[in-house]
């Protein structure tokens, strides 16, 4: 009978080798780039020591540990939301954008840039942190405003009716963002299309503030519904008929995984295929549907992925940085690819 | 234990609402369930069984009359103390993820486990019974996509007896399932509801098995109204057939079954005995002849069966045939301007 006390153990050797792999690719992310640390001078800044000179300090401190966390914490809350909305919609294609905060973020984004700054708002060059700072409110705010809107019109109709409606208007949007292009000059499309290549390197300490709070508050709200999502799996009649409040439930689900995917699009850009590639392989290593088992899996996956995107995307050894989004992609379409062809039939792994 | 009416359904009236539009499907349904009964749910398509079922299970308001389980109203008892007394079973029964038996059964337990659903040594008790109680055990740890359609109907079944309701409603759970399935598991849940005392409500289209297995048949007609009674009784006073009977069928209440309308203009004379007999005359039926009553009465030809040999006297002319498969396509290969 299941869980077999091996199945146990071999979910926790798995979660071990998780983590340790995020730590090894974290501490590489730290010590490689255009100057080269050793782990030692690291854990030496870390701890304040004098042996390590300000600057060096200020590279590891300031620039590439905030760095690393944000690609950690942004992983985690897309293979988590990515996860919420496929339990929600029962869905295997849904990723935590469905509700069109994406869109919302990049029309948020899109005003900013190719409206309001030529207007005569002086944004693109990349050292004004208060421009930096405007382009993660209009994208929260593009976010959080079609959350509202989609949510608001979810409320009467049925689960496959608002994966249809967030569709639409993501369309909606982005017929919007396209006639902005349409009318834009070159510069401000190109700083456009590169807030839309995703960037870890945009959330420094005092945005951490904001950062933080908000993907754990995500995730906790997401946690807090481990229960009635195992139930949700079997659709939302059978959930019902076992107590759970579905309406109830897939309200705060929905707004949980939004919150975190608006949280990561605002200050990192739309980062595309971890919050798919993070709930399918999680299903995939721990053989499992059980959310109690699935969540931290995903977030520890999804934190993975994210990492070792963001290492690969700086191009260590080269002087350029990629497109994450490229990068993302090209890790998370494979690992799919990968897990639906060992398994044969999507109907095993979803 | 006693025989006290589990659900209870006074003047009820079922439908749909879209806004202030009410399209009424049934209505002055009065009945009850009772522990240890095991009643199905007959009607031809379209009579409303589904809605009936999910309005019983409280997933659809009634448009009015009154709903009590165990004496309370049924829109008042909140959904977690709902499902300690009331499980479903539905068509939809396939789970999406990657989930084994095991934890589909375990879903049952929510209304009983805590915030996180971490089992207790009693809610494990309880699913390994249920596996057993539909013979599931040996599937336990098997992916439930993976399963055929019969096993994973028996998981579906352990899953809402693991539920420990004493009432238990079933949408169609055959549908799909062959014949020996089929059997099969009206026998599990006839034999549940007697062991277990459970009231248990099944919606099926199989007629015959319904017959043969129910201990109160409720048959819900076109018009919507819904009559109940012991199978037997409902088959000798006609009303079974009331209820399905149409332009092209007939209820035969020799064989317990329908069959199409005798409309054969051409009538033919057999004579033979035993099995050979029996089968030529349902195949006669079949391809639309009648059976001649007496031995003046007018007929297309006649079939002598002896020996295993069918011999055809037709106008006068006589042709044998070796088999019955090789009778069949003769009279299919003529034309009788029928």
């Amino acid at each position: 009978m299941t869980p077999h006390p091996t199945t146990t153990s071999r979910r926790l050797g798995g979660f071990a080798l998780i983590a340790l792999g995020i730590i090894a690719v974290a501490t590489l992310s730290i010590c490689a780039g255009s100057v080269q640390f050793s782990p030692v001078e690291v854990m030496q800044a870390l701890l304040g020591s004098e042996a390590v000179n300000a600057v060096h300090r200020q590279i590891i401190v300031d620039f590439r540990l905030p760095q690393v966390l944000t690609a950690l914490l942004s992983g985690a809350a897309l293979g988590m939301a990515g996860l919420l909305m496929q339990t929600v919609f029962r869905n295997p294609l849904a990723d935590p954008f469905v509700l069109g905060v994406n869109s919302g973020a990049s029309l948020g984004v899109a005003v900013v840039l190719l409206v309001l700054g030529p207007a005569g708002l002086s944004l693109t060059d990349g050292l004004a942190a208060s421009g930096q700072m405007l382009l993660i409110l209009a994208s929260s705010g593009g976010a959080a405003a079609t959350l509202f809107v989609v949510l608001l019109l979810s409320r009467r109709v049925d689960i496959m009716s608002v994966l249809i409606i967030g569709l639409m208007i993501s369309y909606t949007i982005g017929a919007l963002v396209s006639i902005l292009m349409f009318f834009s000059m070159a510069e401000r499309l190109q700083s456009f299309i590169n807030w839309s290549f995703g960037d870890y390197g945009n959330v420094s300490w005092p945005q951490m503030r904001f950062f933080l709070p908000a993907i754990l508050g995500g995730v906790g709200l997401g946690c807090l519904f481990v229960k009635p999502l195992d139930a949700l799996l079997l659709g939302e009649r059978y959930a019902e008929s076992v107590g759970t409040k579905a309406r109830h439930v897939r309200f705060f689900v929905l707004l949980g995984a939004s919150v975190l995917a608006g949280t990561v699009t605002g200050f990192c850009g739309p980062i595309g295929f971890l919050g798919i590639a993070a709930p399918h392989l999680s299903r995939y290593l721990f053989q499992t549907s059980s959310h109690r088992v699935l969540i931290p899996a995903s977030i520890l996956v999804g934190g993975l992925l994210s990492l070792s995107a963001d290492f690969i995307a700086r191009g260590p050894g080269l002087d350029v940085v990629l497109p994450l989004n490229a990068i993302t992609a090209l890790i998370g379409a494979p690992v799919i690819i990968a897990a639906l062809v060992k398994q044969r039939k999507l109907k095993r792994l979803f | 234990m006693t025989a006290e009416a589990q659900l209870t359904a006074t003047q009820l009236e079922i439908g749909y609402r879209h806004g202030a539009e009410r399209t009424v499907v049934a209505s002055q349904l009065n009945a009850s369930l009772r522990g240890g009964e095991f009643v199905c749910l007959l009607g031809p398509n379209g009579a409303g069984k589904s809605t009936l079922i999910r309005t019983l299970a409280g997933m659809q308001a009634p448009l009015a009359g009154e709903l009590r389980l165990s004496g309370k109203a049924l829109h008042e008892i909140a959904p977690r103390e709902r499902a300690k007394a009331l499980s479903v079973v539905l068509t939809e029964a396939m789970p999406s993820g990657m989930m084994d038996a095991y934890s589909m059964v375990s879903i049952g337990r929510h209304p009983y486990s805590g915030w996180f659903g971490g089992l207790s040594a009693q809610d494990r008790e309880r699913i390994e019974w249920a596996l057993h109680a539909v013979g599931a055990t040996p599937l336990a740890d098997r992916q439930v996509a993976e399963l055929s359609d019969g096993e994973r109907q028996k998981v579906s079944i352990a899953r809402a007896l693991a539920q420990e309701a004493k009432l238990m409603l079933l949408d169609e759970p055959t549908a799909f399932l062959d014949l020996p399935r089929r059997v099969e598991l009206m026998s599990i849940l006839r034999n549940l509801a007697h062991r277990e005392h459970l009231a248990l409500l099944l919606s099926t289209h199989d007629l015959d098995l319904a017959l043969r297995f129910a201990d109160r048949l409720w048959l819900m007609s076109a018009e919507g109204r819904l009559i109940q009674g012991a199978p037997e009784a409902l088959a000798l006073d006609g009303r079974f057939a009331e209820v399905f009977a149409s332009e092209n069928l007939d209820w035969d209440a020799m064989s317990g079954s329908f069959r199409t309308h005798p409309v054969a203009c051409l009538n033919v004379r057999i004579e033979g005995e035993g099995l050979e007999r029996v089968w030529t005359q349902r195949a006669l039926e079949r391809l639309g002849f009648g059976i001649a009553e007496t031995d003046t009465s007018p007929a297309a030809f006649s079939v002598r069966i002896s020996a295993g040999v069918w011999t055809v006297r037709r106008d006068g002319a006589e042709q044998c045939f070796e088999s019955i498969e090789a009778l069949i396509d003769w009279i299919r290969g003529e034309d009788w301007k029928l």
